[in-house]
């Protein structure tokens, strides 16, 4: 991840991140952030468990290894800032269809393009949002967000889409993944660059890697 | 052909013969070769920092400069797929006791021998319980010295040599610890912080630093140390246990040394989310085991302490929360009846905490404040702090530590002439 700030000044996060999907709906997600840089947050771990559409706020726990301190945040926030990126925590996870209303305000020959507005506008920082959605993979491929004077204030691109092979109920599969993203501020004139490399699918994930003995021990899996 | 056959079968047993001749050479070779192989490379970090503070305040029994060091750690690991290594060290130039010194922080082997059991070895920081910069279980050494000078909050936590085994099941998790030798709290001795000294029934500082007789003794003088945990939804459940001494001098011998009582503590903790946040509780009954009925002046009575906790996320980037916590004493009437002189301290000591955490510019410049206030001891203790971060690699920081109280001899109004402020300036690799 890099984050470039209005006057050039160049910031880098480079971290390890597992997830686990606990439904087929993805409604119950659980990640795990392993920091490699940069060296003053190296090694910590953040852990979520989300909870996508229920009633109650996401757990999110994070280990400072140099204290050897498991702590326990209260944010209840999802529109908060990524490690200070340009990226959100919902951008990294993913937001809930059932939180806004949609609407098909256009095609073109690649995209549907979605105009979606929060049922709960108290809750986020925007009016609305259009997402132009590839018509065979249905990624987003372009997310403008709008204030309540219809002006853009925010804007994420995907810039790559891989297509990754895995197993999946013994058969090879393709999933198209996104690998390379682009999320720009227009207020702050700041923009984060985001890259996935090495992305595995069904690996097999135990769910007792998202607990507190892999928060102070993190598994091998992410510590490459 | 047989002549064929007895050469085929010659040739197989000279082959075989070689084979076997070679093979355990090869494999005595691959297995050296492999051992080293095993690791991976070792992986170097660390930082490099300068730290100035000083008194806001003439104290006549310190030096004005209350920090002054510059301080380099290093950091080396590795591991192999049966284990992990680690070493971390400080070492210093501290211009407050003008010599160079030298702290080992980590220095440990884990292992995970099998799926329900992990395994760490050596030097090693450990925490855990509830509180947020109030410990009731949690009887691992900390360095108060260290967080009133204004090291970095990392300091407030001091290493021990234990053995740390931890033990999961899907009904509940244990972690035992044994530490072989009692590692005590770096507790305030004068050196570098000036404190009432009940015994000399006045302030004192590095021209009187503490007599003291610490437990020393490997095995004899050991300290074990468990919690018993599980999780129930978003809910932890866990309870602890302790035997080993008080971790700040406890009682005075009858020669007049500071000593560190034997101690058993006995608690248990929930945290979880509630009302939009996260709520803590934690209990912990102290077991003062050479005074248990309190009738000796000279040995800290036995306690109970109690701590309820609230953080919730303000607003955007803003963070904060709030802790209650109580320390009772208990025996209270026998202690009074057997105090002769001095400040008798009151049954019941209550605090109150806050921590606001706020980040602002991406997340590179952090405010935080941390307060604690006790109204029965009418004293307090506040921490701002301002941390920016230059680049990935520099931060600077700029903090003080203020005290504040009425009388001498309570928790943070002896220390009222300590109040400093301070600088840092690191640069990370």
């Amino acid at each position: 991840m890099t984050i470039t700030d209005k006057q050039g000044r160049i910031r880098k996060r480079q971290f390890n991140m597992l997830r686990r999907n606990d439904d087929s709906a993805d409604r119950e997600q659980k990640y795990f952030v392993y920091f490699v840089e940069p060296s003053d947050v190296r090694k910590m771990v953040f852990m979520v468990h989300k909870h996508v559409g229920a009633d109650r706020d996401d757990d999110r726990w994070l280990y400072m290894p140099s204290l050897d301190l498991v702590k326990r945040i209260a944010a209840s926030d999802k529109r908060t800032s990524f490690v200070g990126s340009d990226f959100l925590y919902e951008d990294i996870s993913g937001r809930s269809p059932e939180e806004d209303v949609h609407e098909l305000i256009g095609t073109t020959d690649a995209h549907y393009v979605m105009k979606n507005t929060p049922k709960d506008p108290d809750a986020v920082e925007f009016a609305s949002y259009i997402a132009r959605i590839d018509k065979t993979t249905f990624i987003p491929m372009e997310i403008e967000y709008f204030k309540a004077d219809g002006r853009p204030y925010r804007i994420i691109k995907v810039l790559a889409v891989e297509s990754v092979t895995a197993q999946e109920n013994g058969k090879q599969v393709a999933y198209p993944t996104v690998v390379r993203s682009q999320a720009r501020d227009l207020e702050t004139g700041s923009q984060t660059d985001m890259e996935f490399s090495n992305v595995r699918y069904n690996s097999g994930l135990g769910d007792d890697l998202f607990t507190e003995r892999y928060l102070r021990r993190a598994p091998s899996e992410v510590m490459q | 052909m047989d002549a064929a056959v007895w050469a085929g079968i010659r040739q197989g047993f000279f082959s075989c013969l070689i084979l076997a001749v070679l093979l355990p050479t090869a494999g005595r070779d691959c297995a050296a070769a492999s051992f080293t192989d095993q690791f991976t490379p070792p992986e170097a970090h660390g930082f490099l920092e300068v730290r100035t503070g000083c008194r806001t305040q003439h104290d006549p029994h310190e030096k004005d400069a209350s920090v002054m060091e510059t301080r380099l750690q290093g950091e080396l690991s590795t591991q192999t797929d049966w284990a992990q290594f680690k070493y971390k060290g400080d070492v210093w130039y501290d211009g407050i006791l003008e010599q160079a010194r030298y702290d080992t922080r980590e220095a440990w082997t884990f292992l995970r021998p099998s799926d329900a059991l992990d395994l760490k070895i050596g030097r090693q920081i450990l925490t855990w319980g509830t509180g947020d910069l109030v410990f009731l279980n949690d009887l691992f050494p900390k360095d108060w010295q260290s967080f009133f000078i204004g090291r970095d909050a990392e300091y407030l936590k001091a290493p021990c040599d234990s053995a740390k085994a931890s033990l999961f099941s899907d009904v509940l998790n244990v972690d035992v610890v044994f530490t072989p030798r009692f590692t005590s709290d770096r507790f305030i001795t004068g050196e570098y912080v000036s404190y009432w000294n009940a015994s000399q029934g006045r302030l004192v500082g590095d021209d009187h630093e503490m007599d003291f007789d610490k437990p020393d003794e490997w095995f004899t003088d050991a300290e074990h140390a468990t919690r018993l945990y599980r999780n129930i939804g978003a809910y932890e459940l866990a309870a602890y246990g302790y035997h080993g001494f008080w971790k700040n001098p406890g009682g005075v011998s009858a020669s007049g040394e500071f000593i560190f009582p034997r101690l058993n503590v006995y608690g248990a903790s929930i945290r979880g989310p509630i009302a939009g946040g996260i709520g803590n509780i934690e209990v912990a009954y102290y077991d003062s085991i050479e005074d248990s009925d309190g009738r000796d002046p000279n040995i800290n009575n036995s306690e109970m302490r109690y701590l309820v906790g609230f953080a919730k996320e303000i607003s955007r980037d803003f963070n904060g929360s709030v802790q209650y916590y109580v320390e009772q004493l208990l025996c209270y009437h026998d202690y009074r009846a057997v105090l002769e002189g001095g400040h008798p301290r009151d049954e019941y000591r209550h605090v109150l905490t806050v921590q606001l955490t706020k980040l602002l510019m991406n997340q590179n410049l952090e405010l935080s404040l941390s307060g604690y206030w006790s109204p029965s001891d009418d004293d307090a203790y506040l921490r701002p702090k301002a941390l920016y971060k230059w680049t990935d690699n520099i931060t600077q920081e700029i903090g003080a530590n203020v005290f504040f109280g009425a009388r001498d001899d309570t928790m943070f109004g002896q220390y009222q002439a300590n109040t400093n402020i301070y600088m840092s300036l690191r640069y990370s690799f």
